[in-house]
This record gives structure tokens, C-alpha cells and sequence, in this order.
């Protein structure tokens, strides 16, 4: 494929359907710290009651995901950043972008690892998830990887979503990047913010609950 | 008069030389006697005049390019203090000392400071950026250019193909192929005349090849590094548009 269909492709594929799952992702999680077990439970039995579910996740999670994350690691290959003389704002969000996207497609894969590969494996069943997540975020330092990962991913996300505008024309001129910019920031504080809140709702001892799955996942784990 | 201008205040340079285009770089310092109003050109002409480092060894003066000493051909750029601009319109007593300077390592280095720009060229030959007026007979006078739009076109115009843009672009290195932000802003240019936009469809399509538009990582540096204040991210912005309207046309077949 030439390199300009590979780059606008990997553009769209951020987008339509990576940046819409991500935002549904933050909603379902939220619901554990809007509603507790129940509300989140609610929330993923919603998508997985989806028809078809097999060939969504697939058409519309995890191949672009494979496609995005792959040619980003070449694009993150290819940057030579300059920041120590070109210490710009731009020039900064654009090294953050690639350090953000591999640390984002590297905790992607180990949280999926962790959490829908095990359903896959039998080990979890999808209402065991928040209990899963309870015994995972209660260890210091994996709640610290989750913070790290969710931080990464909302502006990877957001800057993601300002750039799309650029790269498609849609924000054309200097005072349309500004406002984008704005936006866009906004975004990155308010979808981390909820990654966040999940993180520290699935902490609380509501999502403990005594079963078989725990000590499998603590064996997976260890 | 100038013997009586120049002062005991001295100036320090350290200045990265190469002796050859595969010689290794390294660093020589100078000290020259601060004269008012000199610039980086007229400093390293005084290098010129007496070949003289600062430990006092002669040796072979340092080499640079530069034409027209008013900062519109773009032949002396090179990178001074971190920044690449023209040596030109640097001034000394804007700088801070020891002033640093480089090549623009993004270019191949000839020597010394003098490096060699031809894949800017090749780049406007690429995106063909000129208007073809030629014909097989008197194609008369082209369509009236609205006034609004030469107003912003000149700015466009004002490239001087320089490299500053590439020097300070994160994306133009040995890793990519990606042609700079410069062509880029010339397609805008040549797409926007009321002649040349009959042969738009040929710039948009060289910008779609590899390494052309796609290459823009949005970092930006290049519309604050012009040192003609070309909107180049206005440019390039524009020309994302213009491309992908075009390659939806193309699949369509308007």
C-alpha cells in the first residue's frame, strides 16, 4: 500500500472505530464509579448481549487496533525529536503522541492479557470482571501501570483526535488548530479523569468478592 | 576607522567544521575582535581575512555559502545557537556567547558550513512546482488573478527554499523520505494560480506519493521557524484537505 493510504488509513482507523470504543470503554468503566458492581456488570452485559459479538470485537476492536498500533510503532521509529531546541508546546505534544502510543499499545496488550484473553481462556467470566479488576488495581504497583496506561491512552486519544482534524483538513487555519487544541485538551482531562475515578471505584471493597476466579487470576498473575 | 572601532572586547565562536563530505566533524573555537553591528557573515569573513583559531595555530578558514546578505536567498542557513536561520541577518549583539555554529546536519554536508540543498530541488521538481504556459501556438493571455487571494499568495511566494523548515522538521531525517513542509506550501502556491491550477491534479498527486504530504508528523516547527513567517502549517493543513478530496474523487470517478 502506498505510504500516503497506509498514514490516512492509520488516521481513520484512530478514529472510526478506536476513539468511539475508547469513549464507550470510559462509560462502562465509569459505571463502577457511578453505580458500583451492579452498574458496571449492567454495562458489560449490555455490549456483550451486542449480536454478533465475535465479529465486532474483531471488525471493530482488535484488527484496528493491530493495524493502528503496528504502523504507529513505525511511524514512533521514525521520529528523530528535536524538543531541546525546539522547545514548542506543538513540538512537545508531538514526542509525547509517539512515547504515549507505545506506552499505550503496550499496556493495551497486557490489560487485554489480563482481562478479555482470560474470559477467552475460561478462567473469568465476564461478570467476574470487576472483581477481577478489584484484585488487579489493589496492588500498588499495578494500579500505578493502570494510571500510567489510562493517562497515556486519554492523550493519545485526545491529541490523536486534534491531529485527525489536521491531517483530514478539517482544521485548517492557526485559530482552528488553537480552538481545536483547546477542545481537545479538555477532552484529555475529562477522559482521564473518568479512566481514573474507575480505577480508584474498582479499589473499594464492593468489587471483592470471595470466588474460585480470584485465586486463578492471582495464579495467572504471579 | 575600523582599527579604531575595534576594541579590546572580544567575540568567541566555536564553530562545527568538516573537512570533507565523509571527514569527521569536529569543533574549532574563535576569537574575533567585536566590531559594531557585525554579523555572523561578517565574522566569518574576518575568519577569512585572518585564518587564526583561538589557541593562535593558522589554519585553513572556514568555508559558508551566502549571496545576497539581506535574507531573502536563503544560501547562507545554517544553524546558529541551536537554531537554524540565515548567518546573514544574525547579529552578534543579539546573540549569546560563545556563539555556536553548525551546518544543517539535515542536508549533506560539503563542507564546513556548506552544505549541499538538492533534495529541495528535486522536491520542487516533483510536486512541479511551476506553471506550464508553453503551448503549440499563442495560448494568449491566462485568467485575471483575484486580488484577495494574491495577497496571500505572495506570502506563499516568499520562499526562498532555504531549509530551515526541514533543519527544524522532526520528521525530515535519514529515517523518511518525507519531501519537508517547503514543497508542500509550493503546491498551495502553484494549485492557487488561475493558470496553474489547471494542472493541479499532478501537484496533488506527487504530494500523495510516498514521502510526500503524509510524511507531517504535526510538530509543527516549521511555521515557527520560517524566517519569512510562511503559514506553513496553513499550507500543509490546506493541502490535506485538497489531497483527500482529491483521492475520494479519484475512487469515485468525479
Amino acid at each position: 500500500m502506498k505510504g500516503y493510504y497506509a498514514r490516512k488509513l492509520h488516521s481513520l482507523l484512530g478514529v472510526i472505530p478506536l476513539a468511539l470504543f475508547f469513549i464507550e470503554h470510559a462509560l462502562t468503566n465509569f459505571g463502577a464509579f457511578e453505580g458500583g458492581p451492579e452498574r458496571f456488570n449492567a454495562g458489560v452485559k449490555l455490549l456483550n448481549d451486542l449480536p454478533l459479538i465475535f465479529v465486532l470485537e474483531w471488525v471493530l476492536i482488535y484488527l484496528p487496533l493491530i493495524y493502528h498500533g503496528v504502523y504507529g510503532l513505525y511511524i514512533a521509529y521514525q521520529a528523530k525529536p528535536n524538543n531541546g531546541h525546539f522547545n514548542y508546546e506543538r513540538n512537545w505534544r508531538y514526542l509525547l503522541q509517539r512515547i504515549t502510543g507505545v506506552i499505550t499499545f503496550v499496556y493495551i496488550i497486557w490489560h487485554v492479557f489480563e482481562t478479555r484473553f482470560q474470559i477467552t481462556l475460561g478462567n473469568v467470566t465476564h461478570e467476574g470482571l470487576g472483581s477481577l479488576m478489584h484484585d488487579i488495581v489493589t496492588q500498588p504497583v499495578f494500579f500505578i501501570l493502570y494510571l500510567i496506561g489510562v493517562v497515556s491512552a486519554s492523550f493519545h486519544f485526545a491529541n490523536g483526535l486534534w491531529s485527525f482534524l489536521v491531517a483530514w483538513g478539517i482544521t485548517v487555519g492557526p485559530r482552528a488548530q488553537r480552538v481545536s487544541s483547546y477542545v481537545c485538551m479538555t477532552l484529555f482531562v475529562l477522559v482521564a479523569l473518568m479512566f481514573i475515578l474507575s480505577l480508584v471505584a474498582f479499589r473499594r471493597a464492593e468489587f471483592q468478592e470471595a470466588s474460585v476466579w480470584i485465586d486463578t487470576v492471582k495464579s495467572v498473575l504471579s | 576607522m575600523a582599527e579604531a572601532t575595534a576594541s579590546s572586547k572580544k567575540v568567541k565562536f566555536m564553530i562545527t567544521r568538516q573537512d570533507g563530505p565523509d571527514a569527521a566533524a569536529y569543533t574549532e573555537e574563535f576569537e574575533l575582535p567585536y566590531r559594531p553591528g557585525m554579523n555572523v557573515i561578517s565574522a566569518l569573513m574576518e575568519i577569512q581575512r585572518n585564518p587564526v583559531n583561538a589557541k593562535g595555530e593558522k589554519i585553513a578558514p572556514v568555508c559558508w555559502e551566502s549571496n545576497c546578505l539581506e535574507e531573502v536567498c536563503g544560501a547562507c542557513s545554517m544553524v546558529i545557537n541551536g537554531k537554524p536561520r540565515q548567518a546573514c541577518a544574525a547579529l552578534i549583539d543579539k546573540l549569546e556567547q560563545p556563539i555556536r555554529i553548525q551546518p544543517m546536519k539535515t542536508f549533506p554536508v560539503v563542507r564546513d558550513l556548506v552544505i549541499d540543498r538538492s533534495r529541495m530541488f528535486t522536491a520542487l521538481k516533483r510536486v512541479k512546482a511551476w506553471i506550464p504556459i508553453d503551448g503549440t501556438y499563442d495560448l494568449g493571455p491566462g485568467p485575471r488573478m483575484p486580488e484577495k487571494k494574491r495577497q496571500w499568495a505572495y506570502e506563499l511566494s516568499k520562499c526562498m527554499t532555504c531549509g530551515v523548515c526541514l533543519e527544524s522538521c522532526p520528521n525530515v531525517n535519514d529515517k523518511t523520505d518525507f519531501i519537508g513542509p517547503a514543497a508542500i506550501s509550493q503546491v498551495r502556491l502553484f494549485n492557487s494560480h488561475p493558470t496553474g491550477e489547471m494542472n493541479k491534479e499532478e501537484r496533488l498527486e506527487a504530494l500523495m506519493q510516498d514521502g510526500g504530504i503524509e510524511g507531517c508528523g504535526n510538530s509543527q516547527n516549521c511555521v515557527r521557524s520560517c524566517p519569512k513567517g510562511i503559514p506553513l502549517t496553513t499550507s500543509i493543513a490546506e493541502m490535506n484537505k485538497q489531497t483527500t478530496k482529491h483521492m475520494f474523487k479519484q475512487w469515485l470517478g468525479v
